[in-house]
């Protein structure tokens, strides 16, 4: 008897143990600031990540109970394998087969902007997630009801208790547990960033060619290492006046078919391209700047040469080296990674 | 003690608003009104925000109610909200001040800071005020339908609401409207103890049909966000009038 007390206490001990390192593990895997990364906007102070916190987090962003007909979850059109897009659908998906206006854009790296969606409307990550949710054209819920369903839920006041301390599932903290998940969804872990955080890696001549390409013509809108300045602008796509992009927010004439400036990281995962996702591949992409970008309302001056449209001149030559230097974005450590996966 | 004294030092006062609509009182869905161009209109629903409210004393001493319990959804639909119940220092009021709207400071806020009327899920259906994909306060909402002289032709259906804070960038459009009534006329609110004065006002809806602006359902049927939100904004900022106060 004394033996199997012994016993048990030791085993209690080494569960404790690991159970610590294991914690410690997730601290720093769930959310570290890279070293060639600036500091992040979040308000990390009002919602720092738990490993209770993050966990809830994911099981609701996998959650189909976030839309009205309990079927599209977050992770429906944010698939962790095209670093949390819907690969290969231009537009996003809804209920009932609905399509929205825009092409969902990845989540990765979230902490480090404050300006969310294609047009900027939604400045703090914790409301973000309610444009989706009650979006009639994506999960066509309606906040009220999904406080309900949560708080009715077998699981989920217990896993609330548990992040939160909280006995009533509120829209702070249903907000808060999706934005930990979110803010833990880093992904710097690129051939690109090994090479400048110097373990290692070294970037092909191909690759190191296309990084000078990518200096000169690219990097002052999709600037490193976030690969996008968080700006907006206007980049030659074709108008489509049922999208005004930033003027819908702001009413600014200046303002009229500017869009988010994406981040390039993962850029080949995550076809197809642009808000509206109309182009199908990264050499089309390319193709774009170099030789269909039109003359636009409010066209980015980085554009235009004496008021005339100035495509980017690359060579055959640069173009394939910039396509090569791309793929060094791609991050498979981030897309394999099982604690952003659906348990 | 001091909080003792404090409280004590307060005394109840209510500030109600009595919705109208050309000088009727509103009926939902059954009452029939007229705007500026001579449209015969019903409304179906009807809310809006009063916020940051400050009472003036005929001496001049301004009182602020404390922000975080400064928020108010009037509703048609529930006349108890209707009539805000504040406490305030005693004294002769001669002026309030409030904002029709929610102040831009608070549309971005935490969400830890937006409770009660503020808490994006307080609002059921159509109730709704809260833009999520422009985040702000809608402040401002009415719908109904325009009245066809045949009952046999549907009428046109109307939706007005008007939110936008001035944006988080660069100054955008601004429909806060900050709204001052002077109480001398029809009668001081006198604050005491052992007794609760009611400030009554009257927000004569059908305002924001004509004023700075000529509205007309017919042109303006849907308006939600966008830069016509201002020229209504401009037209209702006028609605509101001191009835009477009892004391």
């Amino acid at each position: 008897m004394r033996n199997q007390l012994k016993v048990i206490g030791i085993l209690v001990f080494i569960v404790t143990l690991l159970t610590a390192a294991t914690d410690k593990l997730l601290d720093n895997y769930l959310f570290k600031v890279p070293a060639n990364f600036p500091k992040p906007s979040y308000a990390f102070a009002n919602n720092p990540i738990t490993k209770e916190g993050f966990e809830l987090g994911r099981k609701l962003f996998y959650d189909p109970i976030l839309s009205s007909d309990n079927i599209i979850s977050c992770g429906f059109c944010h698939n962790q394998p095209a670093a949390f897009t819907h690969h290969g659908h231009d537009l996003s998906h809804g209920i009932e087969d609905r399509l929205g206006k825009r092409n969902a854009p990845p989540i990765q790296n979230l902490a480090w902007t404050n300006r969310f969606m294609w047009d900027g409307g939604v400045f703090d990550l914790d409301l973000q997630p309610i444009v989706p949710i009650t979006s009639p054209d994506e999960m066509g819920e309606t906040l009220p009801q999904v406080l309900k369903k949560l708080n009715a839920s077998k699981d989920y006041p217990i896993l609330f208790k548990n992040a939160f301390g909280v006995s009533t599932i509120t829209t702070d903290y249903l907000m808060k547990a999706l934005s930990q998940f979110m803010n833990g969804l880093v992904s710097a872990n690129s051939k690109y960033d090994q090479v400048i955080r110097q373990e290692g890696a070294e970037f092909t001549e191909e690759e190191a060619a296309g990084y000078k390409v990518f200096k000169s013509y690219c990097a002052s809108c999709h600037q490193e290492p976030l690969f996008t300045n968080n700006q907006f602008a206007n980049n030659g796509m074709p108008m489509n006046q049922n999208d005004l992009g930033r003027y819908e927010i702001t009413l600014l004439q200046e303002d009229k078919y500017l869009f988010k400036i994406p981040s390039l990281r993962n850029i080949m995962l995550t076809a197809p391209y642009m808000h509206d996702g109309s182009i199908n591949s990264i050499d089309d992409v390319i193709q774009h700047y170099r030789l269909n970008m039109q003359t636009t309302t409010n066209l980015d001056n980085r554009f235009l040469k004496n008021g005339q449209i100035e495509r980017v001149p690359l060579s055959d030559i640069e173009a394939k080296n910039l396509k090569h230097f791309l793929q060094t974005l791609t991050d498979t450590i981030f897309i394999h990674n099982p604690m952003f996966s659906e348990q | 003690m001091q909080s003792t004294d404090a409280v004590k030092s307060l005394a109840p006062i209510n500030i109600q608003f009595q919705n109208m609509a050309n000088e009727l009182p509103i009926t939902l869905n059954t009452g029939k009104y007229t705007n500026a161009s001579g449209e015969s209109f019903s409304i179906s629903l009807l809310q809006y925000f009063v916020s940051n409210i400050e009472l003036i004393s005929a001496d001049g001493k301004v009182y602020t109610v404390p922000q975080d319990s400064s928020y108010f959804l009037i509703k048609q639909a529930n006349p108890q909200t209707q009539t805000i119940q504040l406490n305030v220092p005693e004294g002769r009021y001669a002026k309030i001040k409030f904002v029709l709207g929610i102040d831009s400071v608070r549309n971005t806020k935490p969400l830890s800071k937006r409770t009660g009327v503020l808490d994006p899920s307080s609002y059921e259906g159509a109730e709704n005020m809260y833009w999520s994909w422009n985040s702000g306060y809608i402040f401002f909402k009415m719908e109904g339908n325009k009245i066809t002289e045949n009952p046999s032709v549907a009428g046109k259906k109307f939706r007005y609401h008007i939110g936008l804070f001035g944006g988080m960038d660069k100054p955008t459009l601004n429909n806060i409207k900050i709204i001052e009534l002077d109480l001398t006329k029809k009668g001081l609110a006198k604050v005491r103890w052992g007794s609760q004065p009611t400030i009554v006002c009257t927000a004569d809806v059908a305002k924001m049909f004509t004023g700075n602006s000529t509205i007309t359902i017919d042109q303006f049927g849907t308006v939600m966000g966008g830069p016509t939100s201002a020229l209504i904004a401009n037209n209702y900022h006028q609605m509101f009038k001191h009835k009477t106060t009892i004391n």
